[in-house]
């Protein structure tokens, strides 16, 4: 196994460390307090409690009431539940609007759902520019009658470009839409306050913000209409059924505590060492460029293609040195196309191939940033010097 | 992760022989940019016509730079007709194997390698001498029933795995189903070996698409002054944009689904939607 203590890790758009303080206040349920939550005695009822205050944990960093929040078992399960819900609740509405660079579990959901469900739905995915933001006056053209439900991302997990969630679910109200935003890589990142805004259903991951994996949250508002993903017990106030996670949903709830605790370093010192590493790869390597808007994006995310090389042959090398990043290049995923994301910007194959995401956390050093600005101009130019497409002059 | 042996870790991490050797007597280009992977071979004879120097170029992931790599290594100190014999297998071989979805980075090796022979012979390059079968990666017939005779290939995926034909626009994938079973060796239950279409990659109906649109397609609509123009592809969601009278014509919804998405459905892919460009 990999020293953990080695790695540069910088792929925490993919999944995060464990919180130190998560793991303690998980450990004994895992060990001593087993009780069942519903159960009738005390030793049931301590661990119900914990789940309770766990509860109350992510309403705030949400800006939700505690009864708002649904406990699962990840994101995908959320999403699944929150679309399919507004497709039950709406029989006669069979629209639903989303945009062309979803996550796959929002993705593949809504391109399935004539077999899942056995009904015939429209779908509108809405294009983005080419720095991946979107057109607000063709979302609202989009919106119809028919319309069940919105789901749109609060932020993009390849490129951290950040989407005007709250206008949007303002947009959908005013129709009487549903308005669902898959925020698994924005919670945490940037404040989130659900009084205020027009959101129905929230899509939250434990493991992206230094929880566990294997927990999720859904927060559907009060008073939306909803229908069950797992029907059974009456646990989640029979929104969600089956024993509850309660190790998982401890340290989820301490991972809220903690990451409403660390946003404003997220968007200070988290951020200036992604712009120190993002200005410093683009400054040193020639023919390498930023893929997705500059500013309206995640403090954490940079997302760079270095032109004639392959991402996966970069990664590799990267490797060598311990630093873990990701790819949107083709040959990564095994297909021969390169990510959806970037070929829905427009971004050349050329460049796509070439593409490298850099994804930070609090637990990353200055150090660390100087390291990689340090390894990866070699990296890159010795790829280069071996492609037949690179002219040193060029 | 790829499960890469070690040997396949050592020729990516320290590869031998990169370069490109001045005035050489072969020199063998295959691949491109756009297809992901691309290798540029040069070698030099000594007074003994054999391989003194051999040096490569490669664009790719880790097993195309590996099996470049070797492969410069293995043919160092051969005559031409020793390396002429070389397969992709001994190239796989001698990395210890490779995963079976790269596989044709072996082949990319030995056909650079063979166009580098054939150029120094002034001899065109066999492959070329076939039927085109795959436009997209161009590959010939010959090519790929040598892959199958050499690599004992029993279905049209591990075709695409070993010589990329078919991963690019589809077109080709019933042409190399009857080349595969015209080409396994009687007694093989045909059944088994003929197998349901892969399903189309976007480049693949994307080609298609735009075929359809210029053959069957656009000649109707340009008859009452309209005309059509292919905007995205993901998944089965094509997007269209409609030019012309049809941008003012009340019918055009209807024209879009009624017309347009049956059209395409009926000759590319049954699953097609057709939305226009919003």
């Amino acid at each position: 196994m990999i020293n953990p203590e080695n790695v540069v890790y910088m792929d925490n758009n993919a999944t995060t460390r464990v919180a130190p303080a998560v793991l303690e206040d998980m450990l004994p349920y895992l060990r001593d307090y087993y009780g069942n939550p519903s159960s009738m005695h005390r030793f049931g009822g301590q661990v119900e409690a914990a789940v309770t205050q766990a509860r109350k944990k992510v309403a705030d960093l949400l800006g939700a009431e505690p009864e708002e929040i649904v406990f699962t078992s990840c994101g995908t399960e959320s999403d699944s539940t929150a679309i399919l819900s507004a497709l039950q609740s709406f029989p006669d509405k069979r629209h639903i609007v989303t945009t062309r660079v979803e996550h796959p579990a929002v993705k593949n959901l809504c391109e399935n759902l004539d077999t899942l469900t056995g009904h015939k739905h429209r779908l509108t995915r809405l294009m983005v520019a080419a720095d991946g933001t979107l057109d607000l006056q063709k979302y609202e053209e989009a919106l119809e009658d028919d319309t069940a439900i919105v789901s749109v991302m609060w932020a993009n997990n390849e490129t951290g470009v950040i989407f005007p969630i709250a206008e949007m679910a303002r947009m959908a109200r005013t129709r009487g839409i549903l308005f669902h935003t898959d925020a698994v890589q924005a919670v945490g990142k940037v404040p989130i306050n659900l009084k205020e805004m027009d959101v129905d259903f929230l899509s939250v991951s434990g493991h992206k913000l230094h929880g566990p994996k294997g927990i999720g949250i859904l927060y559907v508002r009060r008073g939306t209409p909803f229908s069950p993903f797992l029907v059974g017990g009456h646990q989640e106030r029979g929104r969600r059924g089956g024993t509850e996670n309660v190790a998982s949903i401890v340290g989820l709830g301490r991972a809220c505590e903690l990451a409403a605790a660390h946003m404003a370093e997220e968007n200070s010192r988290v951020k200036g060492l992604r712009d120190k590493l993002e200005q410093g790869l683009l400054a040193t390597i020639p023919h390498s460029m930023l893929n997705g808007h500059k500013t309206d994006r995640l403090p954490n995310t940079a997302n760079i293609s270095f032109e004639y090389v392959e991402g996966e042959a970069i990664l590799l090398h990267m490797d060598q040195y311990n630093i873990c990043a990701s790819s949107g290049s083709a040959c990564t995923s095994g297909s021969l196309e390169p990510s959806h994301v970037l070929r829905a910007m427009g971004v050349p194959f050329t460049a796509a191939h070439g593409s490298i995401r850099f994804s930070l956390s609090i637990y990353n050093t200055e150090a660390e940033v100087d390291f990689v600005l340090e390894k990866m101009p070699p990296i890159i130019a010795g790829l280069r010097e071996m492609s037949p497409f690179w002219k040193a002059d060029a | 992760m790829w499960e890469y042996t070690n040997k396949v870790q050592q020729h990516f991490l320290h590869p031998k022989n990169v370069g490109e050797i001045e005035n050489p007597d072969g020199i063998g280009e295959v691949g491109s940019l756009a297809c992901g992977d691309a290798l540029k071979l040069t070698f030099k004879l000594d007074d003994q016509g054999k391989i003194a120097d051999a040096r490569f170029k490669t664009f790719g992931c880790a097993s195309a730079i590996a099996s470049s790599s070797v492969l410069t290594e293995m043919i160092i100190g051969m005559t031409l007709d020793e390396a002429a014999k070389l397969t992709n297998k001994d190239i796989a071989d001698r990395l210890g194997g490779l995963p079976k979805e790269k596989m044709h980075c072996s082949v990319m090796g030995r056909e650079a390698l063979e166009a580098a022979i054939a150029n120094y012979r002034g001899l065109k390059i066999p492959m070329a001498e076939g039927e085109v079968v795959c436009e997209c990666f161009g590959v010939t017939d010959l090519e790929i029933i040598r892959a199958i005779k050499e690599s004992n290939l029993h279905s049209v995926e591990e075709i695409t795995n070993f010589t990329k034909a078919g991963g690019g626009c589809g077109k080709c994938l019933d042409r190399l189903r009857e080349i595969l079973v015209a080409t396994v060796h009687q007694g093989v239950d045909i059944k088994k070996i003929v197998e349901k279409p892969k399903r189309m990659t976007t480049l693949q109906k994307i080609k298609k698409i735009e075929e359809a649109l210029e053959r069957e397609i656009r000649p109707g609509l340009r008859k009452d002054g309209g005309d059509i123009e292919l905007v995205d592809v993901d998944g089965d969601f094509v997007t269209v944009s409609l030019r012309g009278s049809c941008t003012s014509c009340a019918k055009s919804q209807t024209t879009l689904k009624e017309y347009v998405e049956k059209k395409l459905r009926e000759l590319v892919l049954d699953s097609l939607i057709v939305e226009e460009s919003k």
